[in-house]
């Protein structure tokens, strides 16, 4: 099965989605990653029993800080699938993409390149 | 512990928004049990200012430190080089801790990151109530072990209010009638006949009627 | 009980009377007419008339002032306190001025929580206890002390109240907390209204076993249904309120424009059923902005006219 999604995803390995904290996402908008997309399993079919769902509080969390710093809070979002939904995990990845796309750069760049 | 509660950003970015270089400092102790002020929520607060005044326009420096305590002279004194660098400090820490890092670095502007909320235990993950208002004269002895003062709306020593229902107060149904534990707990305790002992009316002059409040103890000073 | 004379409602509980009482609440505002009017309806059929003192935590026209306008009419006042919005200094001045209008009763209540009022941002204070403050109020007519240890000149002459809720949980300690409220010195008790009969003859026997009786006069309070509506609202909204189905239904399956009358048949029939009971001194009538059929009840329930006590 080879199956194509957008290249402009950086996927980064976690053990589990309930790995991710909200600092790793806010980290990734600060070092310029103009979305985040935190994909973990089905809800129920955590390894760990509860690890996606605790994911998905921190992903709203997240939303709403980035929200009320002005980067947006609808950068991020979460999708569950199991390991053998490869097409569906390509179709988010361009659904998240697409998102972003509408959504624009992260506004932060803006002014971060003149920074640096 | 002292429990707390993470300040809404937009408060907290109204009070240090013309800063340029910025501290944010949190506490090790109380706060960083309940997750309000620790490690962690000064590097989440300290990366979402820093994004929101990029979006501004404005390179702002924000350091993170969390210090041990900030309510002891020691540890307190580990900023003393780096303090006067920052146009603002924000505390995590505790009420206390902010008022103390005011006092010692007495001419830096100083903003709490929190609300300081009351005196409690961690019931479990994520949910913290109250057990103490420390009024300074502990009548725990009389209500077996469980507090009326911080633990009954109306504080009522000689409970339960007509609006007790179902074990629950009137004013939450959510919220245990505290004179219904004491009832059950003495019950447990075999002294149900300990309820018709009238406590007696207070002397508030140890709780925060009396003013500020001091506890000296001699023996241990240097 | 020791012998306030001044008191009317006093005297006709320790002459063996039924006594009569009901309440009016002040206006939300400074028109003293509108509680003169409430009292004018009512001062013929009752012995004594209670007024509330910012019920609900709803900022009214003081219990105080209007119980200073009740005297001048004539009118026998009982002074409402709650523990809520003064401290000890406020309690016991209040207290004094109320005495120096000559007010001969006084309830001693903590009041509802202010979350439930207009103030719900405001502090509470609770520096005494309902049961402390009756406790205050001995101290300052028997042994004509303030709290500090000062003496009282002329101290309050007062009748000494404080209410009762039979219905509220737990129920075990219900007769045990009479019991403590008569330690601190209550002489009579105003019931939280009753509907389920039974269970307060339930707790009127725990009282009875224990000889609380024959220390402490109890008027059981009563209050009419205006609708079925209302009836539903007491049941499933008031806390501490015990409305059984069976009355609830009564009410409800009665034509709407026959709800008011069936709500006075029902404060009528308790009241009859409530006057065999062991115990009971008297009534407390609380018709909520419903003055005006304090009489008919008072009268239906043969408890007019009202014995003559000079």
């Amino acid at each position: 099965m080879r199956l194509s999604y957008p290249t402009n995803i950086r996927i980064i390995r976690v053990p589990c989605s309930g790995k991710v904290d909200i600092i790793h996402i806010l980290r990734a908008f600060e070092k310029g990653a103009d979305g985040v997309c935190v994909v973990g399993c089905i809800e129920g079919d955590c390894h760990f029993k509860t690890g996606n769902f605790r994911a998905r509080k921190r992903v709203e969390q997240a939303r709403k800080l980035l929200e009320s710093v002005g980067v947006g809070g609808e950068r991020v979002k979460m999708y569950n699938l199991s390991s053998g939904e490869g097409p569906l995990f390509a179709r988010y990845a361009t659904e998240i993409v697409d998102i972003v796309k509408a959504l624009g750069p992260n506004p932060i760049k803006r002014f971060k390149k003149n920074a640096a | 512990m002292i429990v707390a509660e993470k300040k809404p950003i937009e408060e907290i970015i109204e009070q240090v928004e013309d800063c340029e270089k910025l501290l944010i400092l949190g506490c090790n102790e109380c706060v960083t049990v309940c997750e309000a002020g620790g490690k962690k929520e000064v590097g989440v607060l300290a990366s979402a200012l820093r994004m929101y005044f990029l979006n501004q326009g404005k390179e702002v420096r924000i350091d993170e430190v969390t210090l041990e305590r900030q309510c002891d002279h020691e540890y307190l004194e580990e900023i003393r080089e780096v303090a006067d660098q920052y146009d603002a400090i924000v505390s995590l820490a505790c009420g206390v801790g902010v008022q103390f890092v005011a006092e010692k670095y007495h001419s830096q502007r100083v903003y709490p990151g929190v609300n300081t909320c009351f005196l409690g235990a961690t019931e479990q993950r994520g949910l913290w109530t109250e057990r103490c208002q420390a009024c300074g004269t502990c009548i725990l002895a009389y209500t077996a072990g469980i507090c009326p003062i911080s633990r009954c709306a109306k504080r009522l020593l000689n409970g339960p209010c007509g609006g007790s229902s179902n074990g629950k107060c009137e004013i939450n149904p959510e919220l245990d009638c505290a004179w219904q534990l004491i009832i059950d707990r003495l019950k447990a305790l075999g002294r149900l006949e300990d309820y018709e002992k009238l406590l007696e009316i207070k002397d508030w002059s140890t709780d925060r009627a009396g003013g500020p409040r001091k506890v000296i103890r001699e023996d241990v000073q240097i | 009980m020791t012998d306030t004379a001044r008191s009317r409602l006093q005297r006709i509980l320790s002459e063996g009377h039924l006594a009569v009482t009901s309440e009016c609440g002040p206006p939300r505002g400074s028109d003293p007419e509108a509680i003169k009017t409430k009292a004018e309806i009512i001062k013929d059929y009752v012995d004594a008339v209670n007024i509330t003192d910012n019920q609900t935590s709803v900022t009214r026209l003081c219990s105080l002032a209007s119980c200073i306008h009740l005297k001048l009419m004539g009118i026998e006042p009982v002074l409402q306190m709650v523990t809520r919005d003064r401290n000890r200094i406020a309690i016991q001045s209040d207290i004094l001025g109320a005495a120096s209008f000559d007010i001969p009763n006084i309830l001693c209540l903590s009041g509802d929580h202010q979350s439930f009022g207009d103030s719900a941002q405001g502090q509470n204070v609770h520096d005494l206890d309902s049961m402390q403050l009756i406790q205050t109020v001995r101290l300052m007519r028997d042994e004509g002390k303030f709290l500090g240890g000062a003496e009282v000149k002329r101290p309050p002459n007062m009748f000494v109240g404080a209410a009762a809720n039979p219905f509220a949980d737990p129920f075990e300690i219900r007769v045990p907390r009479l019991a403590k409220k008569i330690a601190a010195g209550a002489e009579f008790i105003q019931t939280q209204c009753i509907y389920n009969l039974d269970k307060f003859e339930a707790w009127m026997k725990g009282v009875c076993d224990r000889g609380l009786d024959e220390k402490v006069h109890i008027l059981a309070g009563v209050t009419p249904f205006k609708s079925a509506g209302m009836a539903k609202f007491m049941k499933n909204r008031v806390p501490g309120m015990d409305v059984p189905d069976e009355v609830v239904k009564r009410m409800a399956d009665t034509p709407k424009e026959k709800q008011a009358e069936e709500g006075i048949n029902i404060c009528v029939e308790s009241i009859e059923r409530l006057k065999s009971v062991k115990g009971v001194h008297g009534f407390h009538i609380m018709a909520i902005e419903w003055e005006q059929k304090v009489p008919e009840i008072v009268e239906r329930a043969g408890l007019s006219p009202r014995p003559k006590i000079d």
